[in-house]
């Protein structure tokens, strides 16, 4: 399906000329003085990173062919319009499964590479660009570099997490991971407060694959941080696995109000609530595990005409219940309560790429309808509060943080500078490097 | 039940945006599939997904679909391949320059030759071997800019209208043999060939054609509008009298 060619949260707004790529032989197109290029996958992106306003996008969704499957291997070739949706159709019966996951199946190939995206996994497997093997690079100036840890080592550290803007990548090699089925047994865990999330991470990360909590960012007091801990594993249940139908689609945009605090309050309590053991166990198919969001096409018009933000960091462990807990009371005081919040620990094993946001600690995802007057001033002090504890936001879900805070946390950008193609350029990329 | 089981299928212009996707999902069911196209490298772009994407056994040929006898070559391949096909799916075909059709006589041959003549042509060995079998499929990708000729691409409706009526014939003739002659007339389609234009809502995915094609194959069906929109937007449009319709600017 045709890619809407605005990004997920529907904010920034841009105006593009869409270029479409059709096959791995297609070249570059040569555009005039002071134009430029960005590649465009699935746009799952949540801000401006996959945006270049006024300017040109390649898009890739229909660079969309696998080149080699060995099934008795699990190594995968294909396209880099492929999406991971793609993927788990083909490999999913064949007793193979992605190494990393994001929450939503529908991003390609192109796009986990370039935004290094990191799952529920990311304390035993770390980030994508960690099971990718080579892919290929295509530079404006018709150059194709083969890159791997051992081939253009440093193009590839650039172009993974590289934002898209070291060059096309048109095909990508990876490793997927045998497991035993498609299902997945859960197990979910109320808890109260930081030192009780904290206590379960620590325990579920030497027991379990998968974690991760939703949080009620609505709740104040005694009941800051409650929420609820999602643990699981493959499963070795052999019950017969019949392949999910399409879900619902988000036919036209909510109004702006439909998720104001008291619906989204009121949301996150239920929520809380929806379970009253504080224990509950069962063995589900991975699709509702891994995208739950997924389940209903288009959900991001639910936030209405003026889009949403997304804001996600990572803090390092020695600062993250105290930068957590200030960051919560923040969030809950402002009244601009976020719908999803997910919270999870990430491991030690270091990503590949020089701009990847993987960093071990506690990582924290919001969502705020880009509605209120006071959202803006209120998540540039959640910046700061991040800064000083030494961590880090991520550009796949940003469309607002400053050049200052971006350059602080992403020490590379110098070094990463070298690479950037000089026909690439991006929304996001030249917002950061300016002010 | 399908009246058509679609196991064995060959594809004549196999890269074609709206091809490739009927591929995929014929793949998926673990068909074997003969594909023929010109350019070997998109060909083998094509066959190398399809594999990946469950398909028992994909064969290729190289042909240039122009030429009123390159299945003489294929053809014959393809029976090899697969010994007895289910069906054929005819889908080549250029949109070329309207522009330039008007006053170049020989992008008006090569318009007409290829969505045209060698489909013609090369109906001439299949229809018969479909004939001796007594059943199968044979489908093609017409347009509905076949139903009426329109002053800014008369000469791509003019190939397309033939065809048309061609396979009219064809159908009444194989009827008797139990073949089905199935006609497809797409809308607009989101494909490379329709890359240059702004894309309407009244655009369709490749996939959703494909899968229209698909249903259409299996039940044997006879012409189908894709999608099914289009059916009642032609039939407005070719009441409209001739005289009337000559001064439109259409
Ligand atoms: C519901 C939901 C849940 C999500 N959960 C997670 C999560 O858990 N973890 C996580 O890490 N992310 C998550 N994301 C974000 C998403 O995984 C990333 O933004 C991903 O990169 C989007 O991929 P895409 O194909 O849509 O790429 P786009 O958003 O279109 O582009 C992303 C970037 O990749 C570049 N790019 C795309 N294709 C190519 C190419 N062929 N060559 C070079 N550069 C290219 C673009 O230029 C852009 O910079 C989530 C998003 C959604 C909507
Ligand atoms: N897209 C639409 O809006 C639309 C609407 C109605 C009907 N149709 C019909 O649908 C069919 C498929 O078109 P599409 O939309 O999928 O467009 P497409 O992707 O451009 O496909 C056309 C295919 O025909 C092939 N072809 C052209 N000349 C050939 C030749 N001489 N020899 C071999 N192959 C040749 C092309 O091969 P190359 O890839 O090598 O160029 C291409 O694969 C066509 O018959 C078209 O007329 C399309």
């Amino acid at each position: 399906m045709r890619p809407s060619f605005q990004s997920w949260g529907r904010y920034p707004k841009a105006e593009h000329q869409v270029l479409q790529l059709e096959w791995l032989t297609d070249r570059i197109p040569q555009l005039g003085e002071g134009q430029s290029l960005l590649p465009y996958g699935l746009g799952r992106s949540y801000g401006d990173s996959c945006l270049n306003d006024g300017q040109t996008l390649l898009a890739t969704w229909r660079l969309n062919r696998f080149i080699e499957f060995e099934a008795a291997t699990g190594r995968l070739r294909a396209e880099a319009g492929v999406s991971l949706a793609d993927i788990l159709a083909i490999a999913a019966p064949r007793g193979w499964f992605l190494p990393v996951t994001p929450g939503t199946k529908h991003v390609t190939l192109g796009g986990a590479v370039a935004n290094d995206v990191h799952g529920k996994s990311h304390h035993v497997s770390g980030s994508f660009g960690n099971h990718v093997d080579r892919f290929e690079l295509l530079r404006s100036d018709g150059r194709r570099l083969l890159c791997s840890p051992e081939e253009n080592p440093d193009y590839f550290a650039a172009t993974v997490g590289g934002l898209g803007l070291t060059g096309l990548i048109t095909w990508v090699e990876l490793r997927l991971k045998r497991v035993p089925g498609p299902w997945i047994d859960v197990e979910e865990l109320q808890f109260r407060g930081l030192d009780e999330f904290l206590a379960l991470s620590r325990e579920s990360e030497q027991t379990h694959e998968y974690i991760v909590a939703w949080v009620d960012c609505a709740s104040k007091g005694k009941n800051l941080a409650r929420g609820i801990f999602s643990r699981g594993n493959h499963s070795l249940s052999k019950a017969p696995w019949v392949r999910p139908k399409p879900g619902p689609r988000m036919p036209v945009d909510l109004p702006g109000f439909a998720l104001n605090p008291l619906s989204v309050g009121l949301f996150n309590s239920l929520y809380f609530h929806k379970q009253f053991s504080p224990r509950k166990a069962r063995t589900v198919s991975y699709e509702p595990f891994f995208y739950p969001l997924d389940a209903i096409e288009d959900w991001n018009r639910a936030y209405g005409k003026q889009g949403f933000l997304q804001w996600q960091c990572v803090v390092p462990f020695e600062n993250a219940r105290e930068t957590m807990k200030e960051i919560l009371t923040r969030i809950s005081a402002s009244g601009l309560a976020s719908f999803l919040s997910v919270m999870k620990t990430m491991g030690a094993m270091p990503p590949v790429g020089m701009l990847s946001f993987p960093a071990p600690g506690v990582t924290l995802a919001l969502d705020f309808p880009a509605r209120h007057a006071r959202l803006f001033p209120m998540l540039g002090e959640l910046d700061e509060i991040v800064a000083e504890a030494g961590g880090r936001l991520y550009p796949a879900k940003d469309a607002r943080m400053s050049g200052r805070h971006f350059r602080l946390f992403y020490p590379r950008h110098e070094e990463f500078k070298k690479y950037i193609d000089p026909a690439f350029s991006s929304s996001f990329w030249r917002r950061v490097m300016s002010a | 039940m399908p009246k058509h089981k679609l196991e064995r299928i060959v594809i004549a212009g196999a890269t074609s945006g709206i091809a490739r996707e009927v591929g995929r999902l014929l793949a998926s069911r673990g068909a074997r599939l003969f594909l023929v196209a010109r350019d070997p490298a998109k060909l083998d772009a094509v066959a190398a997904d399809l594999r990946a994407r469950g398909a028992e056994g994909v064969h290729t040929a190289v042909a240039d679909l122009a030429s009123t006898t390159s299945h003489e070559q294929w053809w014959p391949e393809a029976l090899a391949a697969l010994g007895e096909p289910d069906g054929v799916l005819v889908a080549h075909g250029i949109l070329g320059d309207a522009e330039r059709a008007r006053r170049d006589a020989s992008h008006t041959t090569e318009i007409l030759t290829t969505n045209f003549l060698s489909v013609a042509a090369m109906l001439a060995p299949i229809s018969t071997w479909f004939e001796q079998r007594r059943s199968g499929v044979i489908a093609v990708i017409g347009s509905v800019a076949g139903d009426r000729g329109r002053q800014s691409n008369y000469v791509y409706g003019a190939s397309k209208g033939g065809l048309d009526i061609f396979l009219q014939g064809l159908r009444n003739r194989l009827f008797h043999a139990g073949v089905d002659v199935v006609t497809i007339k797409p809308g607009f389609v989101d494909t490379p060939m329709t890359a240059h234009l702004p894309k309407t809502p009244l655009f369709a995915s490749a996939e959703s054609v494909a899968s229209g094609i698909v249903g259409a194959m299996e039940a044997g069906r006879d012409v189908v509008y894709l999608p099914f929109i289009w059916r009642w937007i032609l039939l407005v449009l070719k009441m409209i009298p001739e005289a009337v319709f000559k001064r439109l600017k259409t």
